[in-house]
């Protein structure tokens, strides 16, 4: 009993991670209809710019701040540049052109920055929280900005007429258009926003997984998971799928024998689907309904 | 997911072209009787090729019709039934090894291996189909991709060592050309792959414009109205999956012999990226596009890393956004774009090759 709920702290621990790059996840797909392949490499490349910025002797806030302001403008300016022409390509094309911006991301990383794993401070310090050893003040404090943002992501796309405006260009560019609403910008908005989540995920994520250019890999993999298992519909949904993940992943490893630690990414995988037979648009997720 | 086509916007345009001048129509001929000829053309060309190029470049292109076949299995799927997939480097991984453990464990001579490796693929593709059935999209995505990621580990797995060889992976000899023909093995099995290659895309193709294919196509414009139709969309489901796996397991298969290796981590999801990547350079929904997308996955990388080690990924990037710009429905949407200018006509879409 005591190890099954040490490894669900474990697993919470490090599904605060898939969570917060779940969020970052459904708050594109919110934005632009289309998930995002390279979001884990921008948010690797944001976290690199902080870096950065510390190594040329910025206070760590500064560093924080001035990463998620460029990244912002990093993500509309890649919206207008790169994807604004290619809006009317077919959904497959845009697909291959995120994997195209993953390959230049990663490997542009690796130029500048190099490929040696490097150490990234922590705001939180890395005690044990609250005596409990399996999870430090760091995690806990990543769990903390997660559900902050969530909730002030909830206020602005609920409450603000921006994010009203936001949320009508993506559920109806036409007819968002004809009420005045500038679509094409929403849509750079929404890149610009999560490329700032994404960098703030960046940040947190890097002391636990140390800063590399292929750091978000598994990260990305493990969030997209979590979003689609909480519904991609739903940003709740996704940070749910985030932290069952991290739990799933976790005790799959530990309590199923034999197979458990080899394959456990696979058993995680696994349960996914099969939760996605019973609930095919994910647990939280909307069913969209066609008109023929 | 829905993959948007030329093929309605296609049938409108030619509909009407009859009443057109007499111009014009004698120019959709002229593309009409052209295909024949081009195809005659390449298989002459590809007949003659590892006659004058040297060993490696035949092996090189040899893997390009593999990678093609692979590509055209995902088409299948994808291209023509509109089912997202991530997970085909698994139903390559799965083609390979079932190659390289009949050939390697029980001495059986390679192209007996092709039929069994589609068989097996078009079995586990079928059963996989039955789950896909309940998922659209990205949640098909998310299962394939399951799949993808499952395999390598399967087949590192403690208890199938015996059979698949574990981490090292299994190493096969490669065939002597038969008949004492006096070519080299590169050479042999160049043409071997080749005569696979024209084999199963004339299959596809006379699949697609069968009433079989029509159903398939049917359910990828519109489930709903299919279903209305009297088409089984389950069926047709299933058994496109099964058979997308049964090409993209031979020319895994094929991949083991020309390689004469197999080892878990050639078939990654990397691989499924790869085909998904050709797939889209050649055109989704094309047959003869897969052979663009083959020379695409085998060439460019390496292109791109002989432009700049350290920038490798840069350039090869870089290279597939200007293709994605330039050519957003890939090689064959630019071509009908192409033919289309060529014959003078203004809408790009009536000279397709198929008359009213």
């Amino acid at each position: 009993m005591e190890l099954l709920l040490q490894q669900v702290m474990a697993g919470l621990a490090t599904g605060g991670i898939y969570a917060l790059m779940a969020l970052a996840v459904v708050m594109i797909y919110q934005a632009i209809d289309h998930l995002n392949f390279a979001q884990g490499e921008m948010a690797m490349f944001s976290t690199f710019i902080a870096w950065q910025l510390m190594q040329w002797g910025q206070p760590y806030w500064a560093a924080f701040a001035i990463a998620v302001v460029l990244s912002f403008v990093g993500g509309v300016v890649i919206e207008r540049v790169l994807f604004r022409p290619i809006h009317n390509a077919p959904i497959l094309s845009s697909i291959v052109a995120f994997i195209a911006l993953f390959s230049i991301l990663n490997s542009g990383a690796g130029y500048l920055f190099d490929y040696t794993i490097k150490e990234f401070p922590t705001p939180f310090g890395s005690k044990p929280f609250l005596g409990i050893t399996l999870i430090s003040t760091h995690q806990a404090g990543m769990i903390g900005v997660t559900l902050g943002m969530l909730a002030l992501l909830y206020l602005f796309f609920r409450g603000t007429r921006l994010g009203l405006a936001m949320r009508a260009a993506a559920a109806n560019p036409e007819s968002a258009r004809l009420v005045g609403i500038r679509v094409g910008w929403m849509t750079a908005l929404g890149w610009g926003m999560a490329a700032a989540i994404g960098a703030v995920a960046g940040v947190l994520i890097a002391p636990v997984v140390f800063l590399e250019p292929n750091m978000m890999l598994g990260v990305l993999l493990y969030g997209f998971a979590g979003a689609v298992l909480g519904g991609l519909t739903s940003p709740g949904g996704a940070v749910f799928g985030g932290f069952a993940m991290g739990v799933i992943e976790n005790l799959a490893g530990t309590f199923i024998p034999y197979v458990g630690r080899e394959l456990k990414l696979t058993i995680a995988l696994v349960l996914i689907v099969a939760v996605l037979m019973v609930r095919p648009s994910g647990i939280f997720g909307r069913r969209l309904v066609v008109r023929v | 997911m829905t993959v948007p086509t030329e093929e309605i916007a296609a049938k409108q345009p030619v509909a009407v072209a009859p009443p057109v001048g007499a111009a014009r129509r004698g120019a959709a001929l002229d593309v009409a009787l052209a295909r024949p000829v081009v195809i005659a053309a390449s298989l002459v060309i590809a007949l003659v090729i590892p006659l004058v190029v040297r060993s490696f470049i035949a092996f090189q292109l040899t893997q390009v019709m593999v990678y093609a076949l692979a590509i055209l299995g995902l088409n299948l799927l994808t291209g023509y039934n509109g089912q997202f997939s991530l997970g085909h480097s698994a139903f390559y991984g799965i083609g390979a090894y079932t190659a390289a453990i009949m050939m390697h464990r029980w001495d059986i001579t390679y192209f007996w291996t092709l039929p069994s490796a589609g068989l097996v693929c078009f079995a586990v593709g079928f059963l996989f189909g039955l789950p896909a059935l309940r998922l659209q999209g990205l949640y098909l995505a998310l299962a394939t991709f399951a799949l993808a990621v499952a395999m390598p580990q399967i087949l590192k797995f403690g208890p199938l060592e015996h059979w698949t060889g574990g981490v090292q992976g299994l190493v096969i000899d490669k065939p002597d050309p038969p008949f004492g023909l006096p070519i080299d093995a590169d050479q042999w099995l160049y043409y071997f792959t080749l005569a696979v290659l024209v084999l199963m895309f004339a299959g596809a193709t006379s699949l697609v414009n069968s009433r079989s294919g029509r159903a398939i196509k049917a359910i990828r414009d519109n489930p709903i109205a299919a279903a209305a139709m009297g088409i089984n969309t389950a069926l047709y489901k299933t058994l496109t999956f099964g058979v997308s796996a049964l090409y993209t397991g031979v020319a895994g298969a094929l991949g083991a012999i020309v390689v004469q290796f197999v080892a878990p981590d050639s078939f990654s999801f990397f691989l499924s990226v790869s085909f998904l990547v050709g797939l889209v350079i050649g055109g989704v929904g094309s047959i003869p596009g897969c052979l663009v997308g083959g020379l695409f996955v085998l060439y460019v990388p390496n292109i791109a890393e002989s432009v700049s080690t350290g920038l490798a990924g840069v350039v090869y990037g870089v290279i597939l956004l200007i293709i994605i710009f330039v050519m957003p429905d890939g090689a064959a949407g630019f071509a009908r774009l192409a033919a289309a200018r060529l014959a003078g006509a203004k809408q790009p879409h009536t000279t397709e090759g198929r008359l009213p």
